[in-house]
C-alpha cells in the first residue's frame, strides 16, 4: 500500500493541532469549527479507504487465502537503545488496527460536528476557548490513531501518554472551576499509576524478548515476505522458543513472563478503568459531552482492551495472566452495574455503564481459548468494542443534547421529555435498546457472542455475565424512563420549553443511531479474529444471526426483556415502588449510591498516608535533620571560633607569657630528647 | 593557538567582559550580551555541524579539535582542550541558557552592568570547564564558575539572600576541597613508576597507572566533590535555598548549566579515570542517587513556595543524571548526558517563568496565587508545556531522556539494579503529582487575588527567552535519535573498551 495515505491520516490531524493551537486565537470560531471538522472528515474517508483496501482488496500483502496478514506499512526509527530495543514510529495494519481506524475517525468525526453546535449557548455565543477546545481534539485523535497503529510496544507506550495528556487538556477544558481542575488532575495521576506498571512490564517483556516488535512478539516470520509476517494459526513457534529459554527465572510464585504481562495489563486496567483503578472514569464526566463520549466512553477508554487484543497470542500463552484479566473484568462488570443503578447524574450512570461494557469485552478477551469455536471471545470483544463504540457514543451525545437544553446533569431537573425533544428521544432509545440487547439492535449480536463466548470457558462467568447484562438492561432503561417519561415536564415561567438542538448536533445522532441498529448485521467472524483465519465459509447479511447459538441468545433475550419490563414498571410513571425498593436494601442502596466508597478509601490513602505519612516526614527530615547537620556544622565552626579567639587578644604581655611558656616547653622537651 | 575553534569559546565571553566594562548605558550593555550570546550560539552549532562532518569523514579519535599550551612547566600543567559528542552537546546547552537568561534579565535593576559582569564571568567559567581536558585548567574553570555565585546571589538575590549565598558557596567549596584532594591524588598516580606526570585526562587514562588501592579512595573523592555540585542526597540542601534566593538568570543558569558541571566531571573524571573503583563502588553511589530520585520527588510534594519545588524537582531529576551514569552501560548512560541536556533546559525554562511570574505578583507561594491562566496565558501556557516536559510527556525531552536511562538501567540483570531501577521509575508518578498539582493550584482555577487581574501578559524579550527553551525541548523530544547518536559515540568507543561494557 502506498504510504501516503497512512502518512496522511496521522499527519492531518497533528497539522489541526498545531495551526488550531498556535494560530487558533487569530481565527475566527466558525473558520476554527469549520477548519476541525473538516480535517478530520478528511482523515476519516482516508481512513475508511484504507480499511476498506486491507479487508477488500485482495492485495497479497493483506490477504492470502483465508487469512488476513499483519502489514507494516512504514516504520521508522526513533530512537534506538541498543541494537535491538528500538523504538520506531511506524504504521502497522491488522484486522484490530483497521476496525480501530474506523471506529476512532467515525466517532471523532461526528464529535467534531457535533461540538460546533454543542460548544455555543443559546444564543449562539461561542464558548471560550473553542479553537483550543478543537486544537485538543485534533491532538487527541492524533494520538489515539498513533496508538492503534503502533508496530511496537514502545509506540503504543509513547501515543499512550500522549492520548493521558489530551484527556487531562480535555476534562480541565474548563479550568476555571475547581471541580474540573481537580478531576483532571485525578484523571492522569491514576492513570499515570498504571502505567508505571505499563512501563515496567514493557521493561521486563523486552528485556527477556530483545524486542518491542510486536510482529515479532505475537507471530512467526514467513520467509521470502519482506515485511510481511503471518499470525501463525498455532502458537508460534518463535515466541515459545523464547518463553521456554528465558522465562525460567521465577519471582514470587509466577515465571517472569506472567509477570510482564500482568503488569502492562495494570496499564490497560488504569486507561479502561477496571477495578480498583476505574475511579477517575466518573470524574472525567467533568469535561465537555462531546469529549466524554468520544475519550471517556468510545475510544480512549478501550485502549487498554486494545492493548491485550493486541498481545493477545502471548497472553494465550501464560493462561494465569488472563485468568486474572477474566475475574479482574467480572468484578468490574458486576460492580459497575450496580453502581450505575442509583446515580442520579445522567452521565455518570453512563460513565459507569461504560465501565461496565468494557468490563465486558475484558472479560470476552479473558475467556477466549482457541479451542472454542475459534477463539470467539477475541472476535467477540473487538466486536462489542465497535458496536459499544457507536451506540455509547449515541448516548452521551444524547445526554449532551439534553444537558445543552435542560441546562443541568440530574434526571431530576428532566422527566417526561419525550414530545419536547423528539429526535433525542428516539436516538437515546435506539441506544437503549442496542445497550441492553435486544434483536436486531448491534448490542444484542456482540453481547451474545460474548456470552457464548463465556458458556464456551466456564458456567460460572456466564451465568456471572449473563446477570449483569439484565443489570445493564435496567439500568439503561430506568435511565430512559426517568429522562424522556416519570412525569410531566414543569417549565418554569420565563423559560423555553426544551426543544431539539441544531443540525450539527442531531444529524451526528441520526447516523449513529443508524449504525447502531444495522453494526450487528457485519461478518465480525471473517474480519477480526484472533488469529486471522475466517470464521465462515461464506458470508451474507444474515450470517451472524445464522451462527448463533440460539440456546444462549434466547435465555440473554428473555433476561434484556425482563429487566426491561421491570423498569418499565418502576419507573414510566411516577410511583412509590422505587422507594420501597429502596427501603427493601437499605445497605446496598446507600453502597451504590456512594459507589462503595471507592473515593474515600483513595482519598484517605493519598492524604493521610502518602501526604501526611511519607511527604510532610521527608520534607521536615530534610529541612530539620539533612539541612541541619549543614548548619549544624556550620555553627561548631562558628563556635569553636569564638572559643579561641580569646587566645587572639592583641594583649602583648598575654603574647609574651605564651610564648615564653612555649619556648620553655620545647626546650624541656628537646633536652629531653637529647638526653 | 588562537587557531583552535575551542579556545573562542573563551574568548567570546571574554571580550563580552571587555565590551560591558567600557558600555555605559542599559542599551549598550544588553547589545553587549545580545550580540555575545549570540555569536557562543552560533560558534556552538558551527562546532556541531563541523564535528558530525569530521566524524562522518571516519574521524575516530576519541577527542577532537585537541590543542595543548603549556602553562607551568615544572608540573606539567597545560591548558589543554578537546571535545567529543558529550562536550559539544554541554556547550551548545550552555550557550543556549546564556542567550535566554540574557533576554530573561532585560531589565535587571541595581547595578545592570556589574550583573552582567558576573554573569558572563561565571559563563566564562561554565565554557572552559567543558572545553578543558586538563584536571588543572578544569579545576580552575570550575572554580571560577563557583565563585561570581556569591556575589550574584548575595547582591541581587531575594528573601534571606545573605544566608543562602554563604551556604551555597561553602557547600560548593567544601565539595572543591575533595575534589582537589581527589585531583592532587590522581595527579601523582598519573604515570606509572618514572613517567612523567601529567594532568591531561586523555594521557592519565591511557597510562591507567592508577592502582586499585588508590582508586578506592580517589573515586570517593572526585565522585562526591562533583556530586555536591550535582545535588547529589545528603548534599543537596545548598540547592533549595540557593535557587529561592537567586535572582531569575542565575537561577537559570545554575540549575540548567551549573549543576551539569557535576555530573559532566563525575563521568569524565571519576569514572573515565577510575574505572575499577567505579566498578566496584557504584553501589554505595546508587543507592544515594537512588534515594536522592524519589526523595527529592516527595519533598517536592509538599513544599509551597515554586521555586522550592523547583529545586527539589532538580534534585530528583539530576539524581536521575546521576543514577544513570553508575549504571555504567551505554544505553544508561546516553541516557544520563540526555537527562543533562533535558533538565539543562527545561529547569531553566522553568526557573525564567518563575522569575516572570514573581515579577508581576511579588510572591513565589502558590496558595496565593490562582488562575492565572485567564490573567497571563502565555507565561501559563509556557509553565504547562514545561510541566509536560518534567513529567515525561513524550514529544517533550524528558520522556526520552527517563526511557534511555531505565531501558539501560534494566539490563542489569541482578535484583540489586532492579529494585532500584523501579524504584527510580517510581518517580514518574510522583513527578506527575506535583507537576499537576502546581498547575491546577497555580494556573487553573479561580483567580485567587484580585489585584492580579490588572497583571500583563509576557513582553516580547520574555517571549524570546522561553520560545527559544521551549523550541530546543521540543527539538530533543521529536528528533532524539540525533542527539543520542551524538553522545553515544563516546561510549561505544573509549568507555566500552574501558569499562568492558557491551
Amino acid at each position: 500500500m502506498d504510504p501516503i495515505i497512512p502518512i496522511l491520516i496521522l499527519a492531518i490531524p497533528l497539522c489541526m493541532f498545531l495551526v488550531l493551537g498556535l494560530f487558533g486565537n487569530k481565527m475566527s470560531h466558525p473558520i476554527a469549527g469549520i477548519l476541525g471538522t473538516a480535517g478530520m472528515g478528511v482523515t476519516m474517508v482516508l481512513a475508511y479507504i484504507t480499511a476498506f483496501t486491507y479487508f477488500f482488496s485482495g492485495a497479497p500483502q493483506f490477504i492470502d487465502g483465508d487469512v488476513h496478514l499483519q502489514n507494516i506499512v512504514f516504520n521508522q526509527d526513533w530512537l534506538q537503545f541498543t541494537d535491538s530495543l528500538v523504538i520506531r514510529l511506524g504504521f502497522l495494519l491488522d484486522p484490530i488496527s483497521a476496525l480501530m481506524l474506523v471506529v476512532i475517525t467515525t466517532i471523532s468525526f461526528m464529535v467534531h460536528l457535533y461540538s460546533n453546535g454543542y460548544m455555543r449557548d443559546h444564543h449562539g455565543v461561542w464558548e471560550t476557548g473553542f479553537q483550543r477546545f478543537y486544537a485538543f481534539l485534533s491532538l487527541f485523535s492524533f494520538s489515539m490513531l498513533g496508538l492503534v497503529v503502533a508496530t511496537n510496544i514502545f509506540q503504543m507506550y509513547i501515543f499512550w501518554e500522549l492520548v493521558g495528556a489530551s484527556s487531562y487538556l480535555l476534562i480541565g477544558f474548563y479550568y476555571t472551576k475547581p471541580s474540573a481542575v481537580s478531576a483532571s488532575k485525578k484523571a492522569f495521576i491514576v492513570t499515570r499509576f498504571a502505567d508505571l506498571g505499563f512501563l515496567i512490564g514493557i521493561l521486563i517483556l523486552s528485556f527477556y524478548t530483545g524486542t518491542f516488535n510486536f510482529t515479532d512478539l505475537t507471530s512467526a516470520p514467513v520467509a521470502g515476505m519482506d515485511g510481511v509476517y503471518q499470525v501463525s494459526g498455532e502458537t508460534a513457534a518463535g515466541i515459545r522458543n523464547i518463553f521456554q529459554t528465558s522465562a525460567a527465572p521465577i519471582f514470587m510464585g509466577g515465571s517472569v513472563m506472567t509477570w510482564a504481562l500482568v503488569l502492562i495489563f495494570m496499564g490497560g486496567m488504569g486507561k479502561s478503568a477496571m477495578l480498583p483503578l476505574h475511579i477517575w472514569l466518573p470524574d472525567a464526566m467533568e469535561g465537555p459531552t462531546p469529549v466524554s463520549a468520544l475519550i471517556h466512553a468510545a475510544t480512549m477508554v478501550v485502549a487498554g482492551v486494545y492493548l491485550v487484543a493486541r498481545l493477545f497470542p502471548l497472553y494465550l500463552m501464560e493462561v494465569t495472566s488472563l485468568d486474572i484479566i477474566v475475574v479482574v473484568g467480572a468484578l468490574t462488570a458486576l460492580y459497575a452495574a450496580i453502581v450505575a443503578c442509583t446515580q442520579v447524574d445522567i452521565k455518570r450512570v453512563l460513565a459507569f455503564s461504560t465501565i461496565s461494557q468494557i468490563a465486558f469485552m475484558m472479560v470476552s478477551l479473558g475467556v477466549a481459548r482457541p479451542e472454542f469455536h475459534h477463539g470467539i471471545g477475541y472476535m467477540a470483544g473487538m466486536f462489542h468494542l465497535f458496536t459499544h463504540a457507536m451506540f455509547k457514543a449515541l448516548l452521551f451525545l444524547c445526554a449532551g443534547a439534553l444537558i445543552h437544553a435542560i441546562g443541568s446533569n440530574d434526571y431530576t431537573d428532566m422527566h417526561g421529555l419525550r414530545k419536547y425533544m423528539p429526535v433525542t428521544h428516539i436516538t437515546f432509545l435506539i441506544g437503549c435498546l442496542a445497550i441492553a440487547g435486544i434483536i436486531p439492535f448491534a448490542g444484542f449480536f456482540s453481547k451474545d457472542e460474548i456470552l457464548t463466548a463465556c458458556f464456551g470457558n466456564s458456567m460460572v462467568w456466564y451465568i456471572w455475565m449473563s446477570f449483569v447484562a439484565g443489570l445493564t438492561a435496567f439500568y439503561m432503561f430506568r435511565l430512559y424512563y426517568l429522562i424522556f417519561w416519570w412525569k410531566e415536564h414543569k417549565i418554569h415561567e420565563g423559560h423555553h420549553a426544551p426543544h431539539d438542538q441544531p443540525w450539527t448536533m442531531t444529524l451526528p445522532l441520526v447516523v449513529l443511531a443508524a449504525i447502531s441498529c444495522v453494526a450487528g448485521f457485519v461478518p465480525f467472524g471473517n474480519l477480526v479474529t484472533w488469529n486471522g483465519h475466517n470464521m465462515f465459509d461464506h458470508v451474507s447479511f444474515l450470517t451472524n444471526l445464522e451462527n448463533l447459538d440460539w440456546s444462549v441468545a434466547v435465555i440473554s433475550l428473555l433476561v434484556a426483556v425482563a429487566a426491561i419490563a421491570l423498569a418499565t414498571v418502576m419507573y414510566k410513571k411516577e410511583n412509590p415502588m422505587p422507594e420501597r425498593m429502596r427501603r427493601l436494601m437499605p445497605n446496598l442502596w446507600r453502597w451504590s449510591r456512594n459507589r462503595f466508597y471507592w473515593d474515600e478509601l483513595y482519598m484517605f490513602i493519598t492524604h493521610k498516608i502518602i501526604f501526611n505519612l511519607i511527604c510532610r516526614p521527608i520534607a521536615w527530615f530534610d529541612r530539620h535533620i539533612i539541612d541541619g547537620s549543614m548548619d549544624g556544622m556550620a555553627y561548631l565552626a562558628q563556635r569553636a571560633s569564638y572559643a579561641i579567639r580569646g587566645l587572639q587578644s592583641g594583649n602583648i604581655q598575654m603574647y609574651v607569657w605564651v610564648y615564653l611558656i612555649g619556648a620553655l616547653l620545647l626546650g624541656a622537651v628537646t633536652v629531653i630528647c637529647l638526653i | 593557538m588562537f587557531s583552535n575553534v575551542l579556545i573562542y569559546f573563551v574568548v567570546i565571553p571574554l571580550i563580552m567582559l571587555l565590551g560591558l566594562a567600557l558600555s555605559r548605558n542599559m542599551k549598550q550593555i544588553r547589545t553587549v550580551a545580545v550580540v555575545g550570546s549570540s555569536a557562543l550560539i552560533a560558534l556552538s552549532v558551527w562546532l556541531l555541524v563541523d564535528y558530525l562532518q569530521l566524524r562522518a569523514a571516519g574521524e575516530t579519535a576519541e577527542m577532537l579539535y585537541v590543542g595543548s599550551w603549556a602553562w607551568f612547566k615544572p608540573l606539567n600543567i597545560n591548558l589543554a582542550v578537546g571535545v567529543d559528542g558529550i562536550s559539544i552537546a554541554m556547550l551548545l546547552l550552555s550557550s543556549i541558557i546564556v542567550f535566554a537568561g540574557s533576554f530573561a534579565s532585560w531589565k535587571i535593576e541595581p547595578l545592570p552592568r556589574q550583573f552582567f559582569l558576573w554573569l558572563i564571568l561565571l559563563s566564562v567559567g561554565v565554557f572552559g570547564f567543558f572545553i578543558s581536558i586538563d584536571l588543572f585548567t578544569m579545576f580552575m574553570f570550575y572554580e571560577v564558575a563557583l565563585i561570581p555565585m556569591y556575589l550574584l546571589i548575595g547582591v541581587w538575590g531575594s528573601g534571606n539572600k545573605e544566608y543562602s549565598a554563604m551556604k551555597l558557596t561553602l557547600m560548593l567549596m567544601g565539595g572543591s576541597a575533595f575534589l582537589m584532594l581527589g585531583i592532587i591524588g590522581i595527579y601523582y598516580h598519573s604515570a606509572p613508576e618514572g613517567g612523567q606526570l601529567t594532568m591531561n585526562l586523555l594521557e592519565i587514562s591511557r597510562n591507567a597507572s592508577i592502582d586499585k588501592g588508590w582508586q578506592y579512595f580517589l573515586f570517593p573523592m572526585t565522585f562526591v566533590g562533583f556530586g555536591v555540585l550535582g545535588a547529589m542526597f545528603p548534599f543537596h540542601t545548598w540547592s533549595p535555598d540557593g535557587h529561592a534566593s537567586a535572582p531569575t538568570a542565575v537561577s537559570m543558569l545554575h540549575a540548567g548549566v551549573l549543576m551539569k558541571l557535576g555530573g559532566y566531571g563525575c563521568f569524565r573524571v571519576a569514572i573515565y579515570l577510575m574505572p575499577e573503583a567505579a566498578n566496584d563502588l557504584a553501589w554505595i553511589f546508587l543507592i544515594l542517587t537512588g534515594i536522592s530520585v524519589v526523595y527529592g520527588a516527595f519533598s517536592a510534594c509538599v513544599q509551597t513556595d515554586l521555586k522550592y519545588i523547583n529545586a527539589y524537582s532538580s534534585v530528583s531529576h539530576c539524581g536521575l543524571v546521576l543514577f544513570a551514569i553508575l549504571m555504567l552501560n551505554t544505553t544508561a548512560m546516553t541516557g544520563a548526558i540526555m537527562q543533562m541536556l533535558s533538565h539543562g533546559l527545561m529547569t531553566a525554562l522553568f526557573f525564567a517563568l518563575i522569575g516572570m511570574i514573581y515579577g508581576r505578583t511579588h510572591t513565589r507561594d502558590i496558595r496565593q496565587m490562582g488562575g492565572l491562566m485567564k490573567i497571563m496565558p502565555f507565561l501559563a501556557v509556557c509553565y504547562v508545556i514545561a510541566g509536560m516536559a518534567s513529567l515525561g510527556l513524550p514529544g517533550l525531552s524528558g520522556f526520552v531522556a527517563e526511557m534511555t536511562i531505565f531501558v539501560g538501567s534494566f539490563q542489569h540483570t541482578d535484583m540489586f539494579h532492579r529494585v532500584f531501577t523501579i524504584v527510580a521509575c517510581c518517580s514518574i508518578v510522583i513527578t506527575a503529582v506535583y507537576i499537576l498539582r502546581v498547575v491546577g493550584k497555580l494556573l487553573f482555577g479561580p483567580v485567587q487575588d484580585e489585584h492580579h487581574r490588572t497583571l500583563t501578559d509576557a513582553t516580547w524579550w520574555e517571549r524570546l527567552s522561553t520560545i527559544t527553551l521551549i523550541i530546543c525541548v521540543a527539538a530533543i523530544g521529536c528528533f532524539p535519535n540525533f542527539f543520542s547518536d551524538l553522545i553515544k559515540f563516546t561510549f561505544n568507543t573509549s568507555f566500552a573498551q574501558l569499562l568492558g561494557m557491551n
